[in-house]
């Protein structure tokens, strides 16, 4: 060992330099622009007389003013509320979803098990704004075959593009876009299971089912925390969908979810200073969501390892 | 853990390998698991059908035929498509294979160079550089787009190629991959008896690290280049010229331009399945490549 610590004191220099690409790129395309938008968030644009001429117009110190009228702005509670509710669809259908399809993939004597895993992991190579593109069309009554067979059975039409349905139909989105990922994820953990584990059930008889939720499920219940987890945080940045669904519809506001809204304050009111505080407080909310999930995890494991 | 996910490898998507070692108790098919699957695999498929048909029917029967009859303007949308503003349709496929493309390949380098120093050198700050690294990942796209627009802005770069591609290149999932992938498949004796031979860092890496990094580093180009070609908010930021668009961005604005004119929409169905198309080939192509337990492998640990 210490030939080796003589050796690589030789090389101290060597990894500083194989990270310097990584280094100088995270500095300058995200920590200097994350530390921008810190900036410009206690900053705003002070209009002097009419606001004409040169020099009208001065950037100055806002102090909390702009996270002030972020946090009390009703836009994006909406927006946090209106994406809280479409989380709560998706991630547990998704899921759900992904686990049951992994399981099955990975159940005895199951037909078609190849071509079905690539078509449910199909959708995963599809960007969203076609995927939204492509359901977007089949919510229009005109052109999709859903309502041509309600109307020939004479059932009743829902707008999927309006009020209460809207949720469904943008949760379905995400739903089919996800669903294959997350199945991958969770399969190939079942995959990683020894078969020796399922000897001793299977000699005491136990059902499929049983092995299922005795064995299966608890043995990737680590996998299926951070798909979870993986899940709430890409559900909560949701805008591709909703923004691609937009000119489909009437009833979707531009600022359906926070990053929209963000997005409209920065490009179409102009307002950077205020979009910065939204953008900053969305951040925030993101990293102490994310921590205090990972430490409850980490926590339960080990309470789970202590038994 | 990640040593698991690298034996696996080998054995990519591609090969079925439910249930092997486990004897069948009874010969039949399991009835559920299949029809569960099927289900699954009809709902996955039905917008990707549905595109397919759409695209084949003129403007007219779009709206008035049965939406799973096959029409019969298919010629006819590829040439308007082809024809649409001089055929900058195929100038965004093209942007986007570019952006994808290189992007892709300079983020697997960079990831590559990174992934290797973290996973074989012992160092002062390893970790902390590592865990700020990774931290990239949890942040909301927009609270760096928009800052990144501005500062590109004080730079003149937006509105450019660059302006695209260059915050794209370092992909913290791509530094984890790596790492993981050159910890387990770069065995430290062989790098130390590279350097009892007296053999440089570089060439160290590059002739014999490199070689057995290989396959974890085909999963971060394609990983990346999935991510970069489905990437919609940074050019949708960063862009106004639709000459440099990619194709999420392109696909957008007929949208946006056909909820005036109907009749873009056939343009854009037509062009939403052509754009389906390369992406569904090279899925299917880099099954045998791609080393999804990899992925897993590392969602695990």
């Amino acid at each position: 060992m210490t030939s080796s610590r003589r050796k690589s004191y030789g090389v101290k220099g060597a990894p500083y330099a194989f990270l310097l690409p990584a280094t100088v790129l995270f500095a300058l395309f995200f920590a200097l622009p994350i530390g921008y938008a810190v900036y410009l968030s206690f900053r705003k644009v002070h209009v002097s007389g009419l606001g004409l001429g040169s020099g009208a117009r001065k950037e100055v110190w806002a102090g909390l003013e702009n996270y002030t009228d972020t946090l009390t702005d009703s836009e994006l509670g909406h927006g946090a509320l209106r994406v809280l509710g479409y989380g709560c669809i998706v991630v547990p259908v998704m899921l759900g979803l992904a686990l049951l399809f992994a399981l099955m993939l990975d159940s005895d004597k199951v037909r078609l098990a190849p071509f079905t895993r690539l078509a449910i992991f199909l959708p995963y190579a599809i960007p969203g704004v076609v995927a939204a593109l492509l359901w977007g069309f089949l919510y229009l009554p005109d052109v999709s075959p859903f309502y041509y067979i309600l109307e020939k059975l004479h059932m009743p039409q829902p707008n999927l593009l309006d009020g209460g349905p809207l949720y469904l139909a943008m949760s379905n989105i995400a739903v089919w876009g996800g669903t294959g990922f997350n199945m991958i994820v969770i399969y190939t953990s079942l995959q990683a299971i020894p078969a020796e584990v399922y000897e001793a059930a299977k000699l005491d008889g136990a059902t499929p089912l049983q092995v299922a939720l005795r064995i299966k499920i608890p043995m990737v219940a680590p996998s299926l925390v951070l798909t979870f987890f993986f899940s709430i945080i890409a559900t909560l940045q949701v805008f591709n969908e909703p923004t691609t669904l937009k000119p489909l519809t009437n009833s979707l506001p531009l600022t359906w979810s926070p990053l929209m809204n963000v997005y409209q304050d920065a490009f179409r009111k102009g307002d950077i200073y205020q979009a910065s505080s939204e953008a900053v407080i969305i951040a925030l909310a993101t990293l102490v969501l994310s921590f205090g999930f990972l430490r409850a995890a980490n926590r339960r494991q080990k309470q789970e390892a202590a038994r | 853990m990640s040593s698991l996910a690298v034996q696996k490898a080998p054995s990519a998507a591609g090969t079925a390998g439910t249930a092997q070692g486990r004897p069948p108790l009874r010969r039949r098919i399991a009835l559920v698991p299949t029809i569960t699957l099927v289900l699954g695999a009809i709902y996955t498929l039905l917008p990707v059908a549905w595109v397919v048909i759409a695209s084949t029917k003129s403007g007219r029967e779009l709206f008035s035929t049965f939406t799973f009859l096959p029409g019969t303007g298919f010629a006819d949308n590829i040439k308007e498509l082809n024809s649409y503003r001089d055929g900058v349709y195929w100038k965004w496929m093209g942007n986007s294979a570019l952006y994808a493309g290189l992007g892709a390949l300079l983020s697997s380098c960079v990831s590559a160079f990174s992934g290797y120093a973290l996973a074989t050198y012992r160092f002062r700050g390893r970790e902390t550089i590592f865990n700020i690294l990774l931290a990239g990942v949890l942040m909301p796209p927009i609270i760096l787009a928009i800052p990144q627009y501005l500062l590109l802005a004080k730079a003149d770069l937006t509105d450019s190629y660059l302006s695209v591609l260059l915050p794209q290149i370092l992909s913290p999932y791509g530094v984890y991959l790596a790492r993981i992938y050159a910890a387990a498949a770069v065995p430290t004796d062989v790098v130390e008896a590279g350097r009892m031979d007296g053999a440089s860092e570089w060439r160290i890496f590059t002739r014999v690290a490199l070689p057995m990094m290989v396959p974890g580093l085909v999963t971060v180009f394609l990983f990346q280049f999935v991510a970069v070609w489905n990437n919609f908010l940074l050019p949708y930021i960063m862009l106004s010229d639709d000459e440099k668009f990619p194709i999420t961005l392109g696909l957008y604005t007929l949208l946006e331009q056909g909820s005036n004119q109907p009749a873009l929409y056939t343009l854009v169905i037509t062009g939403a399945f052509l754009a389906v198309l390369p992406l569904i080939a090279l899925f299917l192509v880099i099954q045998r490549f791609w080393s999804l337990d990899l992925l897993s492998g590392a969602v695990k640990s």
